[in-house]
């Protein structure tokens, strides 16, 4: 088996294995159905509320504000949906229903776009500087007197920059609108603590933070009103209903109090290893452009453009010589629009299609990161000796 | 019966996990003729609007047979991969026959491109016939 060295900790974790050991040991020995109240029923029960209070002690919330779904998708239009459901728009109110920014996730940014588009919502898109950082004064000036929420991201999924969302929470306060953060970038990597932080609303995803796929979380500040998507038989206060996954949550639970033990370790030692990656592209590939905000980013992202490339080669190439990367504009689809996040910082569509995000996580080590900088820059170079003429040849 | 299904799905299923064949990916690590020809007879570029990515092929021509194409791509790996075996089966070709190679025979001769990459042989394509007209264009200037 060749030696591969996985480079994509935003796309994924890899499963804690004392995770995975408390998921198996609950598929294997907990039958029952959470909703039961004879013993099978309540001891499934207990995990899933001993979870949600590690869910919630990593966050400094109360587990009763904390709501399980699918994953950071489903928390986010859950969230997004489930509070313009609860407010019924006044329809002689002006101004937008909803305030998002420009670099949301697709989870966001679409769901806006839906509602925008079959539920009459006025959505409001606030711009970012050219590191993706959200002016709060531009989320103030976007405010109007129908805004009922405002969604801005924590971390950058794709640039790792992180949003002031203490002053925009301030913001949201102020004007008495209710306010989500999608943080799957950030809990269980930064400290998150709602007690201090004024948001309303945090998605959460387990298998960003070595739990597994398919569970997240919803936190939902109480006395915050917001309105259920599916409706069955009541679980999760009606919030979200569904026989819940008890495996799932197990892991997310454990995962969470481990991510929060190691946290601040890790998020050390990543940012050691990230800087060691922006240092040594940054010295060894000619004309690399850094995305995404040069202190307040995420500790494990480092991404750049490289001019002259383009994406899916240049993940193709990294992952024939072992290396998991990923770009926000693969042309998997034969369509490469750059992302929509690399545009919103302003950078040039052909640029923009040369994009490499690389996200360190436990596991990496100085020889990966090491091995990666000496593979990269034939490649770039490789790739674009492909694309244009050499200096000497055009000079001619 | 279930057995030989059962049997056959492994098989499957490594095809799946290899995005391109082996042709393809040889073709995009070591690209042949990459560059352009010089004092081309003919040149020409075509781009894929759906995803900004941009080809030129340059010719040389002799007695109506295409002795040297050579290509510049800014795009993925199909892109360039096109492009490459395209000047390949291009060269020894008389001008009509290299007209004539289509995004089949570039798809083929590469043992097959992941589906919906057949814009990035289409372009490549594109750019060896806008080469051929130059050429002719020249020819007859």
């Amino acid at each position: 088996m060749e030696r591969r060295v996985y480079l994509d900790h935003a796309a994924t974790t890899p499963v804690d294995p004392e995770v995975a050991e408390a998921m198996a040991r609950v598929l294997r020995e907990v039958p029952g159905n959470p909703s039961s109240i004879y013993a099978e029923g309540r001891r499934a029960r207990a995990l899933v509320d001993t979870a949600r209070e590690e869910v919630a002690a990593a966050m400094g919330a109360d587990p009763s504000e904390i709501v399980f779904t699918s994953g950071g998708t489903e928390a986010d239009n859950l969230a997004i949906r489930g509070v313009l459901k609860a407010h019924r728009p006044d329809p002689d109110a002006s101004g937008p229903h909803l305030v998002i920014s420009s670099i949301e996730h697709h989870a966001v940014l679409d769901t806006a776009e839906d509602l925008e588009r079959h539920a009459h919502v006025r959505v409001a898109v606030v711009g970012v500087d050219g590191t993706g950082r959200v002016d709060p004064r531009d989320v103030a000036d976007a405010i109007g007197e129908a805004t009922r929420l405002i969604s801005i991201m924590h971390g950058n999924n794709e640039i790792g920059t992180i949003q002031p969302i203490d002053e925009i929470g301030r913001v949201a306060r102020e004007r008495g609108v209710t306010f989500h953060t999608d943080a799957v970038q950030t809990v269980g990597i930064l400290p998150f603590d709602v007690r201090t932080l004024p948001v309303d609303l945090v998605s959460v995803n387990a298998h960003k933070f070595y739990g597994p796929k398919g569970v997240g979380a919803l936190y939902v500040r109480k006395g915050t009103r917001i309105a259920t998507m599916q409706t069955g038989g009541g679980q999760e206060k009606g919030r979200r209903t569904g026989t819940e996954n008890v495996a799932g949550i197990v892991g997310l639970g454990s995962a969470m109090r481990i991510a929060t033990e190691r946290r601040d370790g890790e998020a050390e030692k990543q940012r050691r290893l990230r800087d060691r990656i922006l240092e040594g592209v940054r010295a060894r590939v000619p004309a690399a452009v850094l995305t995404g905000h040069p202190t307040e980013r995420l500790p494990n992202n480092a991404s750049f453009c490289f001019p002259g490339t383009q994406g899916e080669a240049l993940i193709v190439a990294l992952d024939l010589e072992g290396f998991s990367v990923s770009s926000g504009s693969a042309c998997t689809s034969g369509k490469t629009e750059p992302s929509h996040v690399l545009l919103a910082i302003g950078l040039e569509r052909e640029v923009a299609q040369g994009s490499l995000r690389v996200t360190v996580g436990r596991d990496t080590t100085e020889s990966d990161v090491d091995a990666f900088l000496a593979a990269l820059p034939p490649i770039v170079e490789r790739i674009r000796s492909v694309s244009a003429e050499p200096l000497s040849a055009s000079a001619r | 019966m279930i057995e030989r299904s059962e049997a056959a799905r492994p098989e499957a299923r490594r095809e799946q996990q290899d995005l391109y064949s082996a042709a393809a990916v040889d073709h995009f690590t070591s690209p042949r003729n990459v560059g352009g020809v010089e004092e081309p007879d003919g040149k020409g570029s075509d781009t894929n609007p759906a995803c900004g990515d941009r080809t030129t092929i340059t010719v040389r021509l002799r007695d109506g047979r295409v002795t040297e194409a050579r290509f510049r791509t800014f795009g993925c790996v199909a892109a360039i991969a096109s492009a490459s075996v395209l000047t390949e089966l291009a060269a020894g070709r008389t001008a009509a026959e290299a007209r004539a190679l289509g995004p089949g025979d570039v798809i083929s001769a590469l043992g097959g491109l992941p589906e919906r990459k057949e814009g990035c042989a289409l372009m490549a394509v594109g750019a060896l016939r806008a080469a051929l007209v130059d050429a002719q264009v020249r020819a007859r200037a």
